[in-house]
């Protein structure tokens, strides 16, 4: 049976009736339309699903819809504010940290919150701050200089 | 003359859709009334199905269609395979699985329904009775005879092919030493970040087909899967929106892809979409090396290397992909390294195994081959005693020596192996580093050193070694508002090509960055194709697109010699202007303002050009007076646009020194990097950044073959690694800093110089790595360790040897 959920994302207030059973990651895709949050392993384990939920970066694809519902979620879609860069996703332009792209809004969305946490991150913290999410394309060391530049540049 | 972009660290115009999460992955296409589609895979490594009841299934709500490898008989034609070797036994490959399944993942049924969950659901309610029936897995015993894989062809062996040169029994009897190794290149899974996925449309009025599919090739998959389901090749177009990462996995054509197709065309309307899980993922998209060989290297007192055997056995899986069988040739190919041997031969025993077939992935058969031979000469300095670096430095062929024929039959184009190696030496600080290595192996600790000077094989390739054609395809036009719009054939994923193409261009056109425009990936856009893979997009494609600019400035330059009222020899080109030669003398290379402003032409209409009187046309200018056609020199086509389809004459042969020097836990077997120096020569380049990002992500995939990574099938055939739980992609701190440089030595295969350099972490690295912990386990007695090098491995030499 459907269940009625009110979800604010990337500031805007959603409601919706959805299946118990759908993932966080579906409803922000397949309902909302905002597909710039991917899909990688339905596991947890490498991260490109990754989005902020009230304040915390979080796997959505191991977070029913429901479970989120009275919350905030900020996705990708949701960090540019008024067509500006958040200073992550400068960094990682600016640094070549991203290739094929796909891991790319995961990471951007970790890196945001471990800046938030830690706004001056050794390139080891910032290592292991992105240990939940895995890139097959770069290496991760642009990576670790993307997240670096946004530091200098006050992202946290 | 403004600065060139070739060879600047130019930041990639791909990025900000990317960044913001705007880009548009199979996934993300949105097309209404989409149907999804859910395969049952086989649960077994090797069974009979005795029946398969999708009665139930049927009846779950939203399911639409079912269908079993029964329904589809033969009505779409087998997967496609291109390694046509003599004497290939190939089994009939479709899409679905009907009589038996050969290896866990062996796709049964389609389910067709209307959302993802509904799909999945019904895959559940199918019912298969199946039949075991036994199973092999080690490709060694499938080639002694153990259980037979597929029965009518009596044993496991596909084919077997030697090849090499020079007399190799005579160059290992007349040695004054031969060192045997059996060596392992394991099982790996390619894991692109994003899966497989294919969307299909048919539209019934215009009989057309549209398959959305995540492949590196999407002109070579419209021909073959045209072919597979009976359409004719120009009702199908395939296009590739942004790809999530190949490395050779999506280097080729699958059945999902054909069934997919041909089930929109039964549906007769509804787009239908499957996406593929991770799990599946595992189980089903093509796996890479798996090859189990034996190494016999003849060599003198000196070090100079007489002859080499490399006896492998090729683990192909249960069915051949589309390269599958070809892999190990290119393995046989580059076994001569970067050393001159008088004498190679390779015996290659291609095996069936129930398990999921191996193909191309990053590197292809080359990192098997390096890892092979920087074995082998770590092997030679062991037993006689020499340093590492001096036996490599005793086998190169020196630069005057070049092009250099090797006894696999290639021609390197051109290579420093000295330049690269002093480079990164020189880097590493390696005498330091060795006598440090001693004084912390006075005090106990565990550190080892490792080199590897590798040569690798790229921009794949001149048509007479490949399957389906060696060459690259490219379009420049030059629009009427002066934009300029290149089409590739290549269909980068990544590579980041939508910005070195346009450096090319913007260089040789003299426009600005911003008003080119790279596409890629659409077959009813684009010309013919043939795809990005095997570090071919910028050396082979790159030079297409090079070359039609030149076919497209000779036309300007008529056109502009006409505007100018000059002669065509009279003219010359600068900074995207066409002027007088005498006028450009007199101008003193002062940079021309645009004649006419582009953008500046009153609403709805197009500006005039500027011409007679004038001493400079802009190259905007000489487009719009080609496309209004009314001041054309005589017999002079109109429009401006070239099309060219570059054949490269050889392969390029980049090359490089990677060092690597880690520390062994002596508590815990853990292997801790102190440094990873890398010097890679992939002849010009056009954005050291890009070059830098390639470099690094290569590394990092040899890391994990060489520490982490390994498909493991039981005994049974059960993929024990099927999630990211259980196969190790490295993570972001299990990661040294590398350390980068580079020596530049060009090609003449390519007017630019180019050579690739998409594989060259994968190729160089993890000798490097598996060298410096053999070395540091050398007071051990250890001369060889197998990949991947665990701890647990590692401990045991050093607590139970100690």
């Amino acid at each position: 049976m459907k269940k009625a959920i009110e979800i604010n994302v990337n500031g805007a207030t959603h409601q919706h009736e959805v299946e118990p059973r759908m993932l966080l990651v579906y409803y922000l895709r397949d309902v909302l339309g905002l597909t710039g949050t991917h899909v990688g392993c339905e596991t947890s384990l490498c991260g490109a699903c990754t989005v902020n939920f009230n304040g915390q970066a979080i796997k959505s694809c191991t977070m029913f819809a429901v479970q989120a519902a009275g919350g905030s979620v900020t996705t990708i879609e949701g960090m540019a504010e008024g067509g500006a860069l958040h200073p992550v996703q400068e960094g990682f332009w600016e640094k070549h940290g991203l290739q094929c792209g796909y891991c790319t809004p995961g990471m951007i969305m970790a890196a945001s919150q471990l800046l938030v946490r830690n706004p001056d991150p050794s390139r080891e913290e910032i290592r292991h701050g992105l240990d939940g999410n895995l890139c097959r394309c770069t290496g991760y060391q642009h990576i670790v200089e993307a997240v670096e530049y946004a530091a200098k540049k006050g992202a946290g | 003359m403004r600065e060139k972009f070739v060879g600047q660290r130019l930041k990639r115009t791909e990025d900000p859709r990317l960044i913001k999460g705007l880009a548009h992955y199979v996934d993300d296409i949105r097309l209404p009334d989409t149907l999804h589609v859910a395969f049952l895979r086989s649960m077994y490594a090797h069974a009979r199905i005795t029946n398969i009841d999708t009665s139930e299934a049927l009846k779950s709500p939203g399911v639409v269609a079912v269908y079993t490898g029964r329904d589809l008989g033969e009505k779409i034609g087998p997967v496609p395979c291109a390694g046509a070797l003599p004497g290939l036994k190939v089994p009939d490959h479709r899409p679905l699985a009907s009589e038996k399944v050969y290896f866990v993942g062996h796709p049964i049924a389609a389910v067709v329904a209307v959302d993802r969950y509904a799909a999945r659901d019904a895959v559940d309610l199918i019912m298969v009775d199946y039949e075991e029936l036994p199973v092999v897995v080690d490709p060694e015993e499938a080639a002694k005879g153990g259980p037979v894989v597929h029965q009518k062809f009596g044993d496991n062996v596909a084919y077997k092919l030697t090849a090499g040169e020079g007399d190799i029994d005579a160059a290992l009897g007349s040695a004054d030493h031969v060192i045997k190794q059996r060596i392992l290149n394991q099982r790996l899974a390619p894991i692109a970040m994003e899966p497989r996925g294919v969307l299909a449309r048919y539209l019934p009025g215009e009989e057309e087909l549209t398959i959305w599919s995540s492949t590196q090739i999407p002109h070579l998959m419209r021909t073959q899967v045209a072919l597979m389901i009976g359409i004719p090749e120009n009702k199908l177009r395939v296009i590739t929106p942004e790809v999530g990462g190949g490395f050779g996995s999506k280097l080729n054509v699958y059945g999902e892809e054909a069934l997919l197709g041909w089930i929109a065309i039964q549906l007769g309307g509804k787009p239908i979409k499957w996406i593929e899980t991770r799990r599946e993922n595992m189980q089903a998209t093509i796996h890479g090396r798996g090859q189990v060989g034996y190494i016999e290297i003849g060599c003198r007192n000196d070090g100079t290397v007489t002859g080499l055997r490399y006896n492998v056995f090729a683990d192909l899986g249960a069915y051949h992909q589309l390269l599958t069988p070809a892999i190990p040739t290119l393995t046989g190919l580059m076994l001569s390294g970067c050393y001159k041997i008088p004498a190679i031969q390779i015996n290659v025993t291609g095996v069936f195994t129930n398990k999921m077939a191996t193909d191309a992935y990053r590197g292809a058969g080359r990192p098997e081959a390096t890892y092979v031979v920087e074995r082998a000469m770590d092997l030679v300095a062991a037993k006689l005693g020499l340093e590492v670096v001096e036996v490599r430095r005793r086998n190169f062929p020196a630069p005057d020596e070049f092009p250099f024929k090797t006894a696999t039959g290639l021609f390197y184009d051109s290579g420093n192996y000295e330049g690269a190696l002093s480079k990164a030496l020189e880097n590493a600080d390696y005498t330091r580093l060795r006598a440090e290595q001693k004084t912390a192996r006075e005090n106990g600790r565990i550190v080892g050193i490792g080199v590897s000077t590798y040569v690798e094989i790229c921009a794949l390739g001149p048509s007479q070694a490949m399957p389906a054609g060696g060459w690259e395809s490219a379009t420049v036009r030059i629009e009427p508002t002066g934009k300029v719009t290149i089409l590739t054939g290549a269909s980068p994923h990544g590579q980041g090509q939508e910005t070195s193409f346009a450096q090319i261009a913007a260089d040789e056109l003299g426009v600005a960055i911003e008003d080119i425009t790279v596409i890629h990936g659409d077959t009813s856009i684009v010309q013919y194709g043939i795809g990005t893979f095997g570090s071919r997009a910028t050396a082979v494609g790159g030079t297409a697109v090079f070359i039609a600019i030149q076919k497209l400035k000779e036309k300007a330059n008529k056109i502009a010699a006409h505007l100018l009222g000059a002669d065509a020899g009279g003219i010359a080109f600068g900074d995207g202007s066409y002027s007088m030669q005498e006028a450009e003398a007199m101008a003193g290379g002062e940079v021309p303002q645009p004649v006419v402003p582009v953008g500046q032409a009153p609403a709805g209409a197009l500006p005039e050009p500027e011409s007679n009187g004038k001493k400079r046309v802009t190259i905007q200018d000489v487009a719009l007076a080609a496309h209004l056609g009314k001041e054309l020199p005589p017999d002079t086509e109109p429009g401006l646009s070239a099309t060219y389809f570059f054949e490269p004459k050889n392969f390029t042969f980049p090359f490089g020194t990677h060092i690597a020097v880690v520390e062994i836990d002596r508590e815990t077997g853990d292997i801790e990097f102190q440094r990873y120096v890398a010097v890679d020569d992939c002849g010009r380049v056009i954005n050291p950044m890009l070059v830098d990002g390639q470099v690094h992500g290569g590394i990092v995939q040899a890391l994990g073959q060489a520490l982490y990574e390994e498909v493991v099938y039981d005994e049974l055939g059960q993929l024990v690694t099927g999630t990211l739980m259980d196969y190790a992609v490295p993570r972001a701190s299990m990661i040294p800093w590398l350390e980068l440089d580079r020596t530049e030595t060009p090609t003449d295969v390519n007017p630019m110089g180019v050579k690739g350099v998409g594989e060259a972490g994968t190729i160089g690295a993890t000798p490097a790595i598996v060298n410096a912990i053999v070395d540091a386990l050398s007071p051990f007695g250890v001369t060889h360790i197998d990949m991947p090098v665990r701890p647990e491995a590692v401990w045991k030499i050093v607590n139970q040897r100690s």
